[in-house]
């Protein structure tokens, strides 16, 4: 097997490793795919489904989807845009995100998605779902009317933490994210220095007394969009 | 109470080898003993299997034969789907709320009985039909439902309901159940006569790779749906690194109006299990897993009796058939109540102790399927057919049926139809004339291969059922002229929206979204422009949804929307008044107005 796998995407050429994903080859050739489940250093969940890509003509996740050679990947189309401003959209209606109360305002990867993508308002009604908080650890306190099901936390708890304080319950609509205790957070043994209490891209998991260290207009996605690290790459 | 629960939990987790993979079966045992999974009981199996609790939560929080609340000793679920709606389901169960005196997801006050809807039980041709527990009652009325309720109140034992019993098969000692056949037309090769254990025989006296071919030369496809190349999965199967190989076979049928697996399952269980035994040696597996939905559960003791005999006549074990170093076995794996499971990687995430979730692809299961193994999985009857293929041969196969899909199909036809029933018919027969083996002359629509395949119109009657143009796993539902189709699809969806697994965010949101449009569409609220918004919102759907189930769910809605769409139009008006006509400002008032005292000058007659 060749050490250098040549593909395309939108057109332009981009060089890989055997064994890489699209998403890693498009990040390090400095092409943003946008995401939000997906971060580098966890297994790939695919489940928010915004990297949907094609790649010889079928949808595949860019995440998940190995390189290969001579393959054609078309991410900025018209078509993309349009579903991943629906999954933008069924993502917020699904919860309850209330961006202009909310502590993560200007650092949510979702909020700066929608921004992104040029999306004002969800055109689909809003379910309002009921959902908890729970604030019963010392340190850290879980809001799931934020919750987008990305797995970063269901990940990083059991796969680097090594405590597997986070899984998934419930299925179809009301699958949730619930925590390794038959009571509350505050009953595992979650610590806020643990990777999981930082991978979260909503407000969902929240360490307290931090929220307004930095002021509104000044957080990361206040000064340039998603994705501008990635770009700047180039 | 609890010591005992203790002590039980234990043993029913020793038993499962205190094994975290086994869990489909502890939580099974648990939820049997106990009538539910407690939040006790969970913290013991998660303590027994050295794993977290929130695993096992994970699990029992998936299936919907599984529950952390408790339920009665005995638990009925009448099947919702949309036949039995069609066959009368509304009287039905109104008399078993009656009869019970508690409604739907209720138990009855002295803790015995549980009432419940359950999705397609795999019962259309002899709909409405429930389960009471793992006993099947068909042909369901007000009366026999009275009958019913009264008996079990006698008993608490659903072994000893009074019933007619079934034909073939079902009425065996082992099965001792009022579901019959419903065979109406035998073909050539899984209801015709045939030589058992020649096929294996032939298998055997020829290498791996020459079985592998002989399928491959027959041109089988899946008889599940997807219609993947049988011998082709095979061979990835077989060229894949890894010394322990799998064959599963999917008996997990799930597709509303799809039965015909369970007959084969009655009569046919020796020819499937040969199949599977021809599949592990030609992929190289030493065991094959049959994962049986739970709704079929009372074919269990049939099935490993079955087994059993195999065993006993070296068809299964070891140096099978005096072929030295060919050892197989086939275990029973049971469902607990989710369709996904009959998606392939779902399938094996279920054989494995977890949640029924898609796995990400690839890798494919040929590659790193069950507990990270080469996997080939299989649908009942494509392993009844390679059983033919290698007792006939593949000219012989190939011959049969039309050019690009060769041999027969199981169909399982039902809805409104004279003669509902299993069909064996060559690939390449016309729905047209389908219909009117079936007694439907005068249908309305068809839907071809369950809500996840097409729902078509007269127009398209003169297409084939075949791979190239009508796929199908089986499912014919036939709709008469009164039916409406947009509630039709309406019900439809409700199916996908219950049975979403919610891994990916398009298949767990948007098939929501769809049946509010529809209802609102049905509301009479409905919009021009909510037609493309289905549309478009459908199409968002198929292309980003993460496995077969949300790259199909949207069909229902598609298909009526391009065969029917007179009905939709018919029911949607534009907007006069400038707002959306799901808001109502008179009821939005209302709460101001009692606060205020006063009504609005504007908005109040």
């Amino acid at each position: 097997m060749s050490d250098q796998i040549t593909f395309t995407i939108d057109g332009v050429e981009v060089k890989a490793k055997p064994g890489q994903t699209i998403m890693q080859a498009a990040d390090e050739a400095g092409i943003y795919i946008p995401r939000l489940c997906y971060l580098p250093e966890l297994t790939a969940h695919g489940s928010c489904r915004v990297c949907t890509v094609i790649v010889n003509g079928k949808p595949q996740t860019a995440c998940t989807q190995p390189v290969a050679e001579g393959m054609i990947v078309e991410n900025d189309t018209p078509e993309l845009l349009e579903h991943r401003r629906n999954l933008v959209d069924m993502l917020f209606v699904e919860g309850n995100h209330l961006c202009m109360f909310c502590e993560r305002s200007g650092n949510c990867e979702l909020q700066a998605m929608a921004y992104r993508l040029g999306i004002l308002a969800p055109k689909y009604p809003y379910f309002y779902p009921d959902k908890p908080l729970d604030s019963t650890h010392k340190d850290i306190f879980l809001e799931l009317n934020r919750c987008i099901l990305c797995g970063r936390c269901v990940n990083a708890s059991a796969d680097i933490d090594g405590k597997g304080v986070f899984g998934f319950v419930g299925r179809s609509i009301d699958k949730k994210i619930a925590v390794n205790s038959d009571k509350n957070l505050g009953d595992t043994n979650m610590a806020v220095t643990d990777k999981a209490a930082s991978v979260c891209p909503v407000g969902s998991i929240n360490k307290k007394g931090t929220a307004f260290k930095i002021p509104y207009g000044q957080r990361l996605y206040d000064q340039k969009p998603i994705g501008s690290d990635i770009e700047n790459k180039k | 109470m609890i010591e005992s629960l203790q002590s039980e939990v234990k043993q029913i987790c020793k038993s499962c080898g205190n094994d975290r993979t086994k869990m489909m079966d502890i939580v099974r045992g648990v939820q049997e003993k106990f009538g539910q999974v407690s939040s006790e009981a969970m913290n013991l199996i998660a303590k027994s299997v050295n794993c977290h609790r929130v695993e096992v939560e994970s699990v029992v929080s998936f299936y919907a034969f599984l529950s952390k609340k408790p339920k009665g000793k005995i638990v009925i679920r009448l099947c919702n789907d949309v036949i039995d709606k069609m066959a009368g389901l509304a009287p039905v169960a109104d008399a078993f709320k009656k009869e019970l005196g508690i409604d739907f997801g209720q138990t009855t006050p002295d803790g015995k009985i549980t009432l419940e809807y359950t999705p397609c039980i795999g019962m259309c041709d002899q709909a409405p039909a429930a389960l009471v527990n793992d006993e099947i009652i068909t042909y369901l009325s007000s009366d026999k439902v009275r009958e019913l309720v009264a008996d079990l109140r006698k008993h608490y034992n659903p072994d000893k309901i009074i019933h007619r019993l079934g034909d073939g098969n079902n009425a065996s000692e082992l099965v001792h159940s009022c579901v019959h056949n419903g065979i109406r037309k035998k073909g050539r090769v899984i209801f015709s006569e045939y030589k058992e254990e020649a096929g294996l025989k032939n298998a055997l006296a020829v290498s791996p790779v020459e079985v592998i071919n002989e399928v491959k030369n027959a041109r089988l496809r899946g008889r599940g749906g997807a219609g993947f190349p049988t011998g082709m999965k095979w061979q990835f199967t077989r060229a894949a690194e890894g010394t322990k190989k799998y064959i599963l076979c999917n008996a997990d049928e799930g597709e509303p109006g799809t039965f015909k697996d369970r007959v084969i399952l009655t009569e046919r269980a020796d020819m499937l299990f040969e199949g599977m035994t021809i599949g592990g040696y030609a992929i190289g597996a030493e065991t094959g897993i049959l994962y049986l939905r739970a709704e079929y559960a009372y074919l269990r003791k049939l099935l490993e009796k079955v087994l059993k005999e195999r065993r006993d006549k070296n068809l299964l074990g070891n140096n099978i058939l005096g072929k030295k170093g060919f050892n197989f076995d086939i275990t029973i794996q049971m469902g607990a109540g989710a369709y996904i499971c009959g998606e392939e990687t779902s399938l094996i995430s279920s054989c494995e102790g977890l949640r029924g979730d898609p796995k990400t692809r690839p890798p494919f299961p040929a590659q790193k399927g069950y507990m990270g193994n080469p996997s080939a999985v299989n649908n009942v009857e494509t392993l009844c057919c390679v059983a033919r293929i290698l007792e006939m041969g593949a000219g012989w196969f190939a011959e049969i049926g039309s050019k690009g899909s060769p041999s027969t199909k199981l169909l399982s036809v039902s809805g409104d139809c004279r003669l509902p029933g299993v069909y064996e018919f060559p690939f390449g027969i016309k729905v047209s004339d389908l219909l009117k083996e079936v007694g439907a002359e005068d249908a309305q629509a068809v839907l071809i291969g369950g809500p996840s395949g097409q729902i078509i119109g007269p127009n398209d009657y003169k297409r084939t059922i075949c791979y190239d143009d009508l796929a199908t796993g089986g499912a014919v539902v036939v709709f008469g002229p009164e039916r409406d189709m947009v509630k039709i699809a309406a019900e439809y969806m409700d199916f996908f929206v219950e049975e979403s697994c919610g891994y990916c965010t398009p298949c767990r949101v948007g098939n929501v979204l769809l049946k509010k449009y529809l209802d609102k569409i049905l509301d009479g609220k409905g919009e021009p422009t909510d037609l493309d918004f289905l549309k478009s919102l459908g199409e968002s759907i198929k292309i980003t949804s993460r496995c077969g189930l949300g790259q199909t769910s949207p069909n229902p809605v598609l298909t009526t929307l391009k065969n029917f769409r007179s009905s939709y139009e018919s029911k949607v008006k534009p907007a006069t008044d400038g707002f959306q006509p799901t808001f109502d400002i008179k009821k939005a008032l209302a709460e101001h107005e009692s606060i205020a005292k006063r009504k609005s000058v504007i908005y109040t007659e």
